[in-house]
């Protein structure tokens, strides 16, 4: 993507974020849980990036197994570093809410719990990267463990709710409600992570590309 | 059923080649019980509370000392370059991969064994007031532990840092393995047969253990030769 | 049709080209030397044709067909710089084992046979643990050839063979071509190597600079190809 493209991308976003920062702040307090509810605009919104990160993931992953085309990796591995970012603005945002509400810092809400054991999965792909030299293989094994993880991370969902609804914990939204017209701040934000979401993957598939130039240079130059 | 055959090949070679030198099992038996008995200085097997959470911890035990023969899977094939001699053979990738699967599987159980009697007695359990389900949450446990624990040892077999990355790697992926085996053995071991409320588990364990395998089934070939 | 033909083979390491366009076919009885510096991707090409790893672009046929295919595989014999068989079972376990997963008929007789022929039958019994280098190689040899593949890809043999191993080798090899075997041999022995081979190929950089007939000139002087056709 041209520079002038992304700077652009940048400079909207940040404007919505402005905005929708003066919006939130300017909204009446939440009847039963008070201000702190409001982290709630970013709680889920950088989840939700997160998830769609994952689902990007999968599909770079896949179609370099098939197509071999290293674009497609440093797709995946970018999308994946974004994602892993999101993932955890999601844990801290999620801890410092629960400080709040209950006084503790983590309190093994099952959605928290389910993102934590997500971030390790993809943390791990981060390090299975890092232990290959080799580009093509790191890339192909990194895409079989990226496949891999992408399928558990349902089952973790389904697990820890389970686990949780056999010893029920407070959850996050227990006692408060979403008034309807917050709706529109939040999807706003919603935009405002996605497009964020969009220039970060873009900076770091930039700098992947001439990462692996860099690499078959370097190869080539060892080789004579 | 060439098939078969040849799978049960490799798993007699595996076997074999384990027994002779008994490195891993040994070292795996050795870890479990050691395991045990530092979980018993950390919680004191007289109290009650720790009789509630035994069956969880069993687990604990089972999955680190099934990692050590796990990262020995495929690392075993490396001294002399066998693994090049078992990927030339006219073998499909997914027969040495079963073959392994289940040879780990059999070492695995069999630490598992040995180990359940050395808990019965150390935490003062019973049991076998229901030993058949106890040993069918092992079966269907171990497999999941053990399918994914092959696959990503031929995914870590060349890599920096083998010993680190597997368990790494590993453990994230079984959380709802372990996290199901924990409940159901607690429960049994407790003395409550797996009712309505926790079959689910045993579902959720069984879905677990056949999309993985079958996963692992079609992803092979890219593991091994890219 | 050819027992081993390469087409416009290109294998990557990430962008970086170790193998670019090779061309190269070998015949029934053929035995093509692959000569060349360490760097210019014998083995990378030599393991690509045994079907260790999926070519970039371009294919390898095997009489035809791919050698990642199982009964392609069946025909098929390699030996690399490991010996590939395990220190801790015997000598026949290794082989028997090999037997079974080559589906031969008896995997136990083809064992003893090769045992013998390898000059290994007095110590069958014993772990490759325990073996001598020498020992070590002839079992590697046999556990290449036991299967009788019509094509046999070796990685510089004799590198590493002590006298026995050499003249055991090279009497496989020459009676294999004799039965319409093909040898695909990548090497640094040029003479043992251009005594047995019909055809050189000089790969240089990843690219073959030379390819044709084995000339009486190359045998008595193996330098001469790298002079010729080489860089320096």
């Amino acid at each position: 993507m041209k520079d002038a493209f992304l700077y652009a991308l940048g400079v909207i976003t940040l404007i919505i974020i402005g905005i929708d920062i003066q919006r939130i702040a300017a909204l009446p307090p939440e009847a039963a849980q008070g201000t702190i509810f409001k982290i709630i605009f970013f709680h889920v919104p950088v989840a939700i990036t997160a998830m769609l990160c994952s689902c990007v993931a999968l599909l770079g992953s896949v179609l370099f197994l098939i197509t071999k085309n290293f674009k497609y990796d440093a797709l995946a591995v970018s999308v994946t570093e974004v994602g892993l970012a999101f993932l955890a603005a999601n844990l801290v945002t999620g801890s410092i809410w629960g400080r709040i509400i209950w006084g503790v810092w983590w309190a093994w809400d099952a959605r928290l719990t389910s993102a934590l054991i997500c971030w390790l999965l993809y943390a791990g792909y981060l390090m299975l990267r890092r232990a290959i030299e080799e580009p093509t293989q790191r890339a192909t094994f990194a895409a079989v463990f990226s496949i891999f993880a992408f399928l558990d991370v349902p089952i973790v969902f389904f697990s820890i709710k389970w686990w949780r609804t056999q010893h029920p914990q407070p959850v996050f939204w227990g006692g408060g409600s979403f008034p309807p017209d917050w709706t529109r701040v939040f999807l706003w934000q919603m935009l405002a992570m996605a497009l964020l979401a969009i220039l970060m993957v873009s900076v770091r598939l930039r700098e992947e590309e001439s990462q692996r130039e860099i690499d078959s240079l370097r190869r080539m130059a060892h080789s004579f | 059923m060439r098939i078969v055959r040849q799978v049960l090949t490799i798993t007699a070679k595996d076997l074999r080649a384990e027994l002779r030198t008994k490195e891993a099992i040994n070292a795996s038996f050795a870890f479990a019980l050691v395991i045990l008995l530092m979980f018993s200085f950390a919680f004191d097997p007289q109290e009650e509370t720790t009789r509630e959470i035994a069956g969880g911890l069993l687990w604990i035990v089972f999955a680190f000392a099934g990692t050590l023969i796990l990262n020995r899977s495929f690392a075993r094939e490396l001294p002399n370059d066998c693994l090049d001699a078992l990927i030339s053979a006219p073998i499909p990738g997914a027969v040495l991969f079963i073959g392994k699967t289940f040879a780990n599987y059999i070492l695995v159980f069999a630490v598992e064994l040995v180990s359940l009697p050395v808990f019965a007695i150390f935490y003062g359990v019973h049991l076998m007031q229901h030993i058949g389900q106890l040993l069918f949450v092992l079966a269907l446990g171990t497999w999941g532990m053990t399918v994914i624990g092959t696959i990503f040892s031929a995914l870590t077999v060349n890599i920096r840092l083998r010993e680190v990355m597997l368990p790494m790697l590993t453990y994230p992926i079984l959380v709802p393995v372990l996290m199901g085996c924990m409940l159901l053995t607690k429960g049994l071991v407790n003395g409550q047969p797996i009712g309505p409320d926790t079959q689910d588990w045993l579902k959720m364990l069984i879905g677990f253990d056949v999309m993985f395998t079958a996963v692992s089934l079609i992803l092979v070939d890219t593991v091994l030769v890219g | 049709m050819n027992a081993v033909a390469v087409d416009g083979l290109w294998k990557f390491y990430g962008d970086y080209p170790a193998l670019r366009d090779i061309r190269l076919e070998a015949g029934e009885g053929a035995c093509l030397a692959l000569i060349g510096r360490n760097g210019a991707g014998k083995t990378t090409l030599l393991r690509t044709i045994a079907g260790f790893s999926r070519p970039g672009k371009g294919e390898i046929r095997i009489f035809g067909k791919s050698p990642r295919e199982t009964e392609t595989r069946r025909r098929m014999g390699f030996l690399g710089h490991g010996i590939s068989v395990y220190d801790e079972l015997s000598a026949l376990e290794n082989l028997t084992l090999f037997g079974k997963l080559y589906a031969l008929p008896d995997p136990r007789r083809s064992a003893l046979e090769w045992l013998e022929r390898t000059g290994l039958e007095r110590v069958k019994d014993g772990l490759v643990r325990e073996f001598s280098r020498g020992m070590r190689q002839r079992l590697a040899v046999a556990r290449a050839f036991l299967h009788e593949p019509s094509v046999v890809l070796l990685d510089e043999p004799f590198t590493a063979l002590d006298d026995k191993a050499i003249a055991v080798l090279q009497r496989l090899l020459r009676e294999g071509l004799d039965a319409g075997k093909t040898i695909v041999m990548s090497t640094h022995q040029l003479r043992e190597a251009l005594e047995l081979a019909s055809h050189v190929a000089l790969l240089v950089r990843g690219k073959v600079a030379f390819h044709g007939p084995c000339t009486p000139e190359m045998v008595s002087d193996p330098g001469w190809v790298y002079a010729r056709y080489g860089e320096g």
